[in-house]
C-alpha cells in the first residue's frame, strides 16, 4: 500500500516544476555560493579546547602550561573527561592526544617534549633544540592558528624569570660571564621577578594578558593529524550543512501535500478506502525520505564533480548518514504539516523553525565558531547531528561503525517526531 | 445509544441507519435519523443546504463519528474494512490529484482500494468507458473541463465496483449537458443493480433518478416515500395554481395572503381542491384591483411537498 502512495506522490512531484527547482537546483546554487565565499575563510572567535601533554615536567614547561591555563580563550585539558564516578582517567600521552584530535575531541593538542626546559627559549632560531608539537585538525581552520599565537604570547608573559635566566646563559656563553657581584645582582633580580609573579597570581591578576606577544621565541612544529590531505576543507562541511537545511525545507513542502489533500477532500476520500492514516503518513514519510536522500546524492555528486570532494571513497558512510538524515527530516516535515492548518501557516512556520535550527545547528556557520552554550543548543537540532556525522565520514575518514551516536540520535528524532505527527493527525481521521 | 463495535446486523440490506444522532457543538446536524436502503434501490436525500445531507453521508462512510445510533453497511459497522470495501463514495468536492492524469487518478484510487494487475486495468477501462473519458484519459485532471472533472470524480468513487454508492451532490456546478451525461451514468449504474444514495437539492434530479426520496430538514427526515407517495400524502388530489399579478405596491402580497396562498419569487401559489376554482380566484383578483399577467395549473411536485411541510422553499 505504501508503494502506490509513493508512486502517486512521485508523479505529482514530477509535474510540479517549482517544487523540483526548490528541491534540486536551489540548494546546489546556495551550496556553491557558500562554498565559494567561505571556502578559504579565516575567522576567529571561539573558546578553544586544547589538549596539553607535558612530557618534560620541568619548571619551564610547568610554567608554560600554567600560563596557557590562565588564558581565558583556551580550555586546557591534560586528561580526558571523567566518565566513571571517582575514577580519574590517566593523563594524555602524545599518542592518545593525537588520537583524541583525530576523533574530534579537541581541535588542537600541544606536546611539550622531554628536554624542553633545558633550553626553552631561543632568540636565535636554534633548529636542534626540543620542539613543541602542535597537532591540529584542519577542519577547524581557526583554532590551531590561535593556539600557536597564544603559545608565543604566554612564553613572553608567563615565564619572565625563565627568559631572564636564558638571557644570563647567553651572557655567560657569548660575553664571557658575569663577575660574582654581577651574578649576585642578577640572581636577586630573578628572585624578585619570581616573587612578583607569585604575588600577581595570589591577587588573581593575569600578567599574561598585559603584553602582546611577539612570537617566535618558542619553537613549535605544527602538524595536521586530520585532513592533511584534503584539498578543500570546507566543501564537505557545506555540502552537508547547506544540504540538510534545504532538506528540511523540501521535507516540509512535501509533507504539505497533506494539507492540500485535506483542503481538496482527497484526504477524506483516501481514508475512506483501505488506506489508514498510519499507512498514509508512513507512505508520505517514505516518499519524503527518498526525496531527501536523492537531494543529498545530487548535492554530494555535485560537490564531487565541481569541488573535488572525495565522494567515491566514502559511499558507505554517506549512505548511512544520508538515509538517517533523510528519515529525520522527513519526519520533521510530517510534524510541521500535521501542526499547521493551511499551506500559508506551514510556509511561515517552516521558514522560521528551519532557519533557526539551521543557524544554531551549524548549517550557516560552523558550530566551533559559536559560544559553548550555542554549541550545546545546537545538539537539539537535526542539522548538528547530521553535519557531525557527515564530517566524521568525509573529514575524519571514520568507519561506518563510528557513526552510531549520530545514527541513533537521527533515527530516534525521526521516530519520535513521526509518532507525534501521527498523534496530531488524528484530527483528520474523523469528526 | 452506544455504537456497536462488531457486526451489528445479519441483514443483507445495503444500508441500515438506526436512530443516528450527530451534534457539532450546539448544532444538531443529524437528529435521530432511521433509514433503510433496499437492494438495488436508488434513494434520494433531498433537502436544502445545511439540512444534514452531507453529514449523513459522511456518517455512512465513517468519516463522522455519531454521538448516538449506528450505521450498518451490508451488516457491518461503518468504517469497518468490510463496509469500506462495499462502499463507494463520491464526495461533493472534486477530490482528485490535479497533477495526475484521469487514468493515473483512477489507478491511484484503485490501488488504494486494493486493486492491482489486470483487475486494476479492467476497472480503469470500465470507469473510463462509464464516464465517457476514454479520449481524455491522458489529460491532467486540472486541465479537464468542470463536467469532465465531475465525471472523473464519480469514476474514482466506484473504481472498486462497490455494491453501495454514496453520491453527494455530484452535479454541483455543471452545465445542463454535463448534468444529463451524469444522469445517464447514474442510471446505468442503477440499472446494473448498484444500490445508490443520492443527495441533492434539485427536485428534478430526485424525481428522475430516485426510486424513493427522503426529505431532510434540520437534520430530520420529514417525509419518506416514492415521488408519488410524497405528493399524495401531502396534497391528495389537490392541485396548485401559479399566477402572477400586477397591482398597487403591497397590494399583491396582502391579497395573496388573505386568499391563503404564498408568494414565491413574485409568483402566487394557491392549493385548490378542484381546477375549476381557478375562475373564482381570478374574479377575486380583479375585484381587488389586480391585473393577471399569467396563470397556470399544475400537479404538486416535490418542491410543493417541501414548501408544504416546512413553509420554506427547497433552495432557501
Amino acid at each position: 500500500m505504501i508503494v502506490p502512495i509513493i508512486r502517486t506522490a512521485l508523479v505529482s512531484l514530477r509535474r510540479d516544476r517549482a517544487a523540483l527547482a526548490l528541491s534540486f537546483i536551489l540548494p546546489i546554487t546556495f551550496f556553491s555560493i557558500f562554498a565559494l565565499i567561505f571556502g578559504g575563510r579565516r575567522d576567529t572567535v571561539p573558546k578553544i579546547t586544547v589538549i596539553v601533554v607535558d612530557e618534560d615536567q620541568s619548571h619551564a614547561s610547568q610554567k608554560l602550561v600554567k600560563g596557557l591555563e590562565r588564558e581565558g580563550s583556551l580550555v586546557i585539558r591534560t586528561r580526558p573527561a571523567s566518565n566513571n564516578k571517582g575514577v580519574q582517567p590517566t593523563e594524555y600521552t602524545a599518542a592518545t592526544a593525537e588520537a583524541a584530535v583525530k576523533a574530534g575531541d579537541a581541535p588542537v593538542a600541544l606536546v611539550v617534549p622531554h628536554g624542553f626546559g633545558e633550553n626553552p627559549i631561543s632568540f636565535r632560531g636554534d633548529q636542534d633544540r626540543p620542539t613543541i608539537q602542535l597537532l591540529n585538525d584542519n577542519s577547524d581552520m581557526v583554532a590551531w592558528q590561535m593556539v600557536a599565537g597564544l603559545l608565543q604570547k604566554v612564553a613572553m608573559t608567563s615565564m619572565p624569570d625563565v627568559m631572564a635566566e636564558q638571557g644570563s646563559k647567553y651572557a655567560d656563553q657569548f660575553v664571557g660571564g658575569f663577575t660574582p657581584e654581577q651574578r649576585k645582582r642578577m640572581n636577586a633580580g630573578l628572585e624578585q621577578l619570581r616573587q612578583h609573579e607569585k604575588a600577581e597570581i595570589g591577587t588573581g591578576e593575569n600578567a599574561a594578558g598585559k603584553e602582546p606577544g611577539r612570537g617566535g621565541i618558542i619553537a613549535v612544529k605544527t602538524r595536521a593529524v586530520v585532513g592533511e590531505n584534503k584539498n578543500n576543507p570546507m566543501v564537505s562541511f557545506y555540502a552537508a550543512a547547506i544540504g540538510v537545511m534545504f532538506l528540511l525545507f523540501t521535507a516540509s513542502g512535501a509533507a504539505g501535500s497533506l494539507l492540500d489533500e485535506a483542503d481538496s477532500g482527497t484526504l477524506e476520500r483516501v481514508l475512506s478506502s483501505r488506506v489508514t492514516m498510519t499507512t498514509l503518513l508512513a507512505g508520505k514519510l517514505a516518499f519524503s525520505t527518498l526525496l531527501a536522500f536523492s537531494q543529498l546524492v545530487v548535492m554530494f555528486v555535485w560537490a564531487w564533480a565541481v569541488f573535488k570532494l572525495d565522494f567515491l571513497d566514502h559511499i558507505p558512510g554517506f549512505v548511512v548518514m544520508g538515509v538517517c538524515t533523510a528519515f529525520a527530516v522527513g519526519a520533521f516535515g510530517m510534524l510541521l504539516a500535521s501542526i499547521c492548518r493551511t499551506r500559508a501557516q506551514l510556509g511561515a512556520l517552516s521558514t522560521l523553525v528551519i532557519l533557526s535550527m539551521s543557524s544554531v545547528g551549524g548549517s550557516m556557520f560552523p558550530r566551533f565558531l559559536m559560544p559553548d552554550a550555542m554549541q550545546k543548543a545546537g545538539l537539539l537540532t537535526i542539522n548538528a547531528w547530521a553535519i557531525d556525522g557527515f564530517t566524521r565520514v568525509f573529514w575524519r575518514d571514520e568507519p561506518v561503525s563510528h557513526l552510531w551516536p549520530q545514527v541513533l540520535v537521527l533515527l530516534g528524532i525521526g521516530v519520535v517526531l513521526f509518532a507525534i505527527a501521527r498523534k496530531i493527525a488524528q484530527r483528520w481521521e474523523s469528526a | 445509544m452506544s455504537v456497536p463495535a462488531g457486526p451489528i446486523s445479519s441483514s443483507s440490506l445495503p444500508l441500515h441507519i438506526e436512530a443516528l444522532v450527530k451534534r457539532f457543538g450546539q448544532v444538531t446536524a443529524i437528529d435521530a435519523i432511521t433509514l433503510e436502503l433496499r437492494s438495488g434501490e436508488c434513494l434520494g436525500l433531498l433537502g436544502p443546504n445545511g439540512a444534514g445531507k452531507s453529514t449523513l453521508i459522511r456518517s455512512i462512510v465513517g468519516r463522522v463519528v455519531p454521538d448516538a445510533g449506528w450505521v450498518a453497511v451490508f451488516g457491518s459497522p461503518a468504517n469497518s474494512a468490510a463496509a469500506r470495501a462495499a462502499l463507494g463514495w463520491v464526495p461533493q468536492e472534486l477530490a482528485l490529484y490535479p497533477r495526475l492524469t484521469g487514468k493515473e487518478n483512477l489507478e491511484s484510487f484503485g490501488r488504494y482500494h486494493g486493486l492491482s494487475g489486470s483487475g486494476l486495468r479492467q476497472a480503469v477501462e470500465w470507469c473510463l468507458d462509464w464516464s465517457s473519458l476514454q479520449d481524455r484519459a491522458g489529460e491532467l485532471a486540472k486541465n479537464l473541463s468542470g463536467g469532465m472533472r465531475r465525471r472523473l470524480n464519480m469514476a474514482a468513487g466506484i473504481i472498486h465496483r462497490p455494491k453501495l454508492v454514496l453520491m453527494d451532490e455530484p452535479t454541483v456546478g455543471v452545465d445542463p449537458q454535463s448534468r444529463n451525461r451524469i444522469f445517464e451514468m447514474i442510471e446505468r449504474l442503477h440499472g446494473e443493480g448498484t444500490a445508490i444514495i443520492y443527495t441533492t437539492h434539485y427536485m428534478e434530479e430526485a424525481e428522475r433518478l430516485c426510486d424513493r426520496i427522503a426529505i431532510l430538514d434540520h437534520g430530520r427526515i420529514i417525509a419518506l416515500g416514492t415521488n408519488e407517495e410524497l405528493v399524495e400524502n401531502a396534497f391528495a388530489s389537490r392541485s396548485q395554481i401559479l399566477a402572477r399579478f400586477t397591482g398597487p405596491p403591497g397590494g399583491v402580497s396582502a391579497w395573496v395572503e388573505q386568499r391563503g396562498g404564498r408568494l414565491v419569487d413574485s409568483t402566487a401559489l394557491f392549493t385548490v381542491e378542484h381546477p375549476t376554482e381557478i375562475a373564482t380566484l381570478l374574479d377575486d383578483a380583479a375585484k381587488a384591483g389586480l391585473k393577471v399577467v399569467d396563470v397556470s395549473l399544475r400537479r404538486p411536485n416535490l418542491e410543493s411537498v417541501f414548501l408544504h411541510l416546512t413553509g420554506r422553499e427547497l433552495r432557501d
